[in-house]
Order: C-alpha cells, then sequence, then structure tokens
C-alpha cells in the first residue's frame, strides 16, 4: 500500500509538468481556435536559456525567473511576428505553421547547444521524507507545489483580474469584446506570452527529473500533455489539470506494476488521444454552450 | 455643433457598396431613430461609425475624425449594441456587465451605476452569477443596453432592438433607453423596423433607402409624412 502511495505522488508531480503544458495548450486552443504543435519545442529552448543562465553562473531563481520574462517576451514576438501574418487564413494553415516551428526550434536549439547531454540543476532538496512509510521524494513535492501555485496565480489572474476577464471575452467573442474597447489582437499576444511561461515553468522542472537533457526533452511530454489536453477537453483549464494529474498517476502506476508497460507509455498516450476523440471529443470537462436566441 | 456628424459616407463589403454618401447628425441628449427597410443600410450605418465596416467620408464625434479601429472607437466614449446583442454566452451577467466597464477606469462609478441600473433592471441581481447564454431573448437585450450603459458612452449605437420580442417588451426597453439618456445626458442613435415606437421615443428620425438617406426630419414631421407614414408606420 505505502509502495502504491509512493507511485501516486511521483504521478501527481509528473502529472503537474504535464497539466502546465496541458494548460498552455488549451489557453492557445481557446483564444485562436489552433493547437499549438510548437508548445513543447518553445518550452524546450525556455529551459536551454535557463541553463545557459545558470552555466553563466546566475543564482537559481535569477534565472528561473529571467527565464520566465524570456520565455514570455518569446512568446509575444512569436505571436506578432508569425502567427499574426497567418491568423486570416485557415487553421490548417496556421496548424502548419506551429509545426514548422517546432522543427525549426527543435533545430536551432541543437545548433547553438551543440546537441549534447546537458544537466539542469534542480531547485529542490534530494532528501525524501517518510511518512508513515510512505517514502516521498522533496523532489515530487516541489514540483507539485509548483505547479499548484502557478494553476491558482493562473486562475486568480483569469478571474479576478479586469485583462483576465478581457483575454477571456476575447476567446469568446472577439467582436463584441472589440465593441467594448478590448484590444484583441493584443490579448491574443498575452495568451501567447503567458502560454510560454507555463512551457518553460513546465520544462524547467521536469528536466532535472530527466538526469540529463538535450532539443528532445519536451517531445515526449507534448504527447503526453495533448492526451492530458484532450482527456480534459481542450476548451477547458480546468480539464487540463484534472487530465493532467489523472494520466500521470495512472501512467505511473500501470508502469510500475506492468513490467512490459514502462515502454509503452507513449503510445498508450496516443491511444488515449484516439480514443477520446473517437468516443468523447469533448473531453471530460469540455463544455457545449446553452444558447437561446 | 452635433455631438456626431455623418458627412457623405460611403461604406462597401467587399465589392458591394452598402451605403452611398449618408449624412446624419446627432446632437447632444438627443436620441435619434434610422428607419427603413431591410437591406437599406441601417446597421451599416452603426457599423460605419463604430469602425466595423469600411467606410470613407466625413466621421467627427465632438468635432474630431472618428478612428478607424472599434477598440478606438469605444474608447471614444461611443457604445455599440451590435445586431444579435453581442452577448458572451459563456460569461456570467456579472462579467457581462463588467466587460461593459472596461473603457472606465473609476470602479467606483461601476459600482453606482450598477445600483442606477438594478432600478431599471431589478431582475438582474438575482440573475447576477447565471451564465448569460441562458437568459431570454429579452433579458439578454435588456443586458446587451446594460453593457452598453456601464461604458458610460456619450454616444449608445442601438441595432434593431426590437428583433424578435414582443410589443410589451420592446416598449420597456425603449423606455429604459430613454430614461437612462434623459438621467445621464447621453446621446443614442437607433436602428429600428418598428418606426412606431422608435419615433415615439426619438427627437428626430432619418429614413434610409438603398443606402441613401430618403427622407429626414423631426419625429412629428416623419409621422405627419405620407410616405412615411404608409411606408414604414402602417396606417
Amino acid at each position: 500500500m505505502a509502495d502504491v502511495l509512493q507511485q501516486v505522488v511521483s504521478g501527481i508531480a509528473s502529472g503537474g509538468v504535464y497539466a502546465l503544458l496541458a494548460l498552455a495548450i488549451v489557453l492557445i486552443y481557446r483564444s485562436t481556435g489552433v493547437v499549438n504543435f510548437a508548445q513543447g519545442e518553445m518550452a524546450m529552448f525556455s529551459t536551454f536559456i535557463c541553463w545557459e543562465l545558470l552555466d553563466r553562473g546566475l543564482p537559481y531563481w535569477v534565472a528561473f525567473f529571467l527565464t520566465l520574462a524570456i520565455s514570455f517576451v518569446g512568446g509575444v514576438l512569436i505571436e506578432r511576428l508569425l502567427i499574426q501574418t497567418v491568423s486570416r487564413s485557415q487553421a490548417i494553415t496556421v496548424v502548419t505553421v506551429t509545426i514548422g516551428l517546432l522543427i525549426l526550434l527543435n533545430g536551432a536549439a541543437a545548433w547553438i547547444w551543440k546537441g549534447e547531454q546537458r544537466t539542469l540543476e534542480s531547485p529542490f532538496p534530494s532528501d525524501t521524507f517518510d511518512v508513515g512509510g510512505v517514502v516521498i521524494a522533496a523532489q515530487d513535492l516541489g514540483i507539485i507545489a509548483v505547479s499548484l501555485a502557478l494553476v491558482l496565480v493562473l486562475w486568480a489572474f483569469f478571474q479576478r483580474t479586469r485583462v483576465g476577464l478581457a483575454l477571456r471575452a476575447a476567446a469568446l467573442n472577439p467582436e463584441s469584446s472589440r465593441l467594448h474597447g478590448v484590444r484583441v489582437s493584443r490579448m491574443l499576444a498575452l495568451g501567447w506570452g503567458l502560454a510560454a511561461v507555463l512551457g518553460a515553468v513546465a520544462g524547467i522542472l521536469v528536466a532535472p527529473t530527466q538526469g540529463s537533457f538535450d532539443q528532445n526533452l519536451m517531445l515526449p511530454v507534448l504527447i503526453f500533455a495533448f492526451a492530458a489536453a484532450v482527456l480534459g477537453g481542450l476548451d477547458s483549464p480546468l480539464g487540463a489539470v484534472v487530465g493532467g494529474v489523472v494520466l500521470g498517476v495512472v501512467l505511473n502506476l500501470v508502469g510500475a506494476y506492468v513490467d512490459f508497460f514502462a515502454d509503452l507509455r507513449l503510445p498508450a498516450a496516443l491511444f488515449l488521444i484516439l480514443g477520446i476523440l473517437l468516443l468523447r471529443p469533448n473531453g471530460l470537462f469540455g463544455r457545449s454552450v446553452v444558447k437561446r436566441v | 455643433m452635433p455631438l456626431l456628424e455623418l458627412e457623405d459616407v460611403d461604406a462597401r463589403y467587399g465589392a458591394v457598396q452598402a451605403l452611398h454618401g449618408i449624412s446624419l447628425d446627432v446632437d447632444e441628449r438627443q436620441v435619434v431613430s434610422v428607419l427603413g427597410a431591410n437591406g437599406a443600410g441601417k446597421t451599416t450605418t452603426l457599423r460605419a461609425i463604430s469602425g466595423t465596416v469600411r467606410r470613407s467620408g466625413g466621421l467627427r464625434f465632438d468635432g474630431k475624425a472618428l478612428p478607424r479601429s472599434p477598440e478606438a472607437v469605444a474608447r471614444l466614449g461611443i457604445a455599440h449594441v451590435p445586431e444579435g446583442r453581442g452577448t458572451f454566452a459563456e460569461l456570467s451577467v456579472d462579467e457581462n456587465l463588467r466587460l461593459g466597464a472596461y473603457v472606465r477606469r473609476d470602479r467606483s462609478g461601476y459600482a453606482s451605476d450598477y445600483e442606477a441600473l438594478l432600478k431599471h433592471f431589478p431582475w438582474l441581481a438575482e440573475r447576477r452569477d447565471q451564465q448569460a447564454g441562458t437568459l431570454s431573448g429579452g433579458e439578454q437585450q435588456m443586458l446587451a443596453l446594460a453593457r452598453a450603459f456601464m461604458a458610460r458612452p456619450r454616444l449608445i449605437l442601438v441595432d434593431e432592438p426590437s428583433l424578435g420580442l414582443a410589443p410589451l417588451i420592446v416598449k420597456q426597453l425603449f423606455d429604459v433607453l430613454r430614461a437612462w439618456i434623459d438621467e445621464h445626458g447621453m446621446s443614442a442613435l437607433v436602428v429600428e423596423q418598428n418606426a412606431n415606437v422608435a419615433l415615439e421615443h426619438s427627437e428626430r428620425g432619418y429614413v434610409l433607402e438603398v443606402g441613401r438617406v430618403a427622407v429626414e426630419g423631426t419625429a412629428d414631421e416623419l409621422r405627419g409624412n405620407e410616405s412615411v407614414r404608409k411606408s414604414y408606420l402602417g396606417y
């Protein structure tokens, strides 16, 4: 039993990372109706920036927050310079552009950082706690705490602030938002900036758990995040968080107790995406809006 | 000087020209109606003002040229209640009202205007947390007006408030619009198919035909004009 609980805790930790990246995907999907396939590579690039800053001797948290700031600006610039220029085209065009961006960022990272294996230090101690026989890693607790804090801050921003409300409105009804003075195109850029920050945190949290990383760090994480977002419902932020945690825990448990499954985690996630899209395209929390005319 | 002044305004949707040299004025503290058949250019006239259609010609608000983008027009103090009401269906009634007040910076003004709003629409209080998409058509139209009021605009553009609503509700809507405008010293330009109720609540009116002003005058003059009476008032 203790062993199971242990697996659950570390499952929640990896689920938290999936949830952050899934949230980033949902954020952009809601405001533009487009799935950003480059979300994982943007996160990977941010992770390398953090590594670079640390390598140049900055203290951990300075490097951390500086990376978030750089990522935000990067996200905004990607929207302004790239997505904006194709925003009037069909969704498939925009999706293709994000896939191009995925390949571009992956190649650029391999070129800049030589494709070598790097090690990102963890902000959390490598201690473990024994809580009634359940051994819990401080690293897992740290990841859970940071993910949870970020989700709560984001929730408060969207629900409790004027700009957060305008961001949601711009996503739901851009025409009407404009008539209320909301600068919709700025809101889209802000959304990309926030999504880039979410991804950056996901990347910085997940990299130390892998031992070492290269430019392919986020490719599997992106698949899990997609599975989480689809499971929760692509337009539901709550769904992304719940989907991420559920996926993390289930994959971890099955992986721990079913021998051959450890290698099948990625295909299983892909299979899950397929299954949900076929059986329940709105996911667990995706809403169909009530409309009366 | 009129608050809003259109002079020889054209507007087009792609290759189709919808307005051919419209000129009209709205003075301070006035309600002005725009009447006409379907396709006469009534909605396009409002869209030309708020910048949601491509237009050219002289458009002045408070003596200054109107900007091109709808966001900038809204920030100048022009609230547009569009065709289809522009409801944020997934947001709550309260969030809809807060979006109405998005261009304002004064928090206390929001609270006092909300109180004033409840006098006209008491049902808003109990529906405050309800999803706006679940309101009835009449309630959504009232909410659309309320959102516009919350912006404390100087001019409100209202597009066919009567569309699909029962006569009693239509009258109530116009009464509230008139009362609010008088209380707060605003002006309104109202597009309406229901010419009777519109003229009853207006100082002046314009009748459009195929993108041009056919007749203009005070509400009484329009009511006395025989062709207007036959075509639009139905008696």
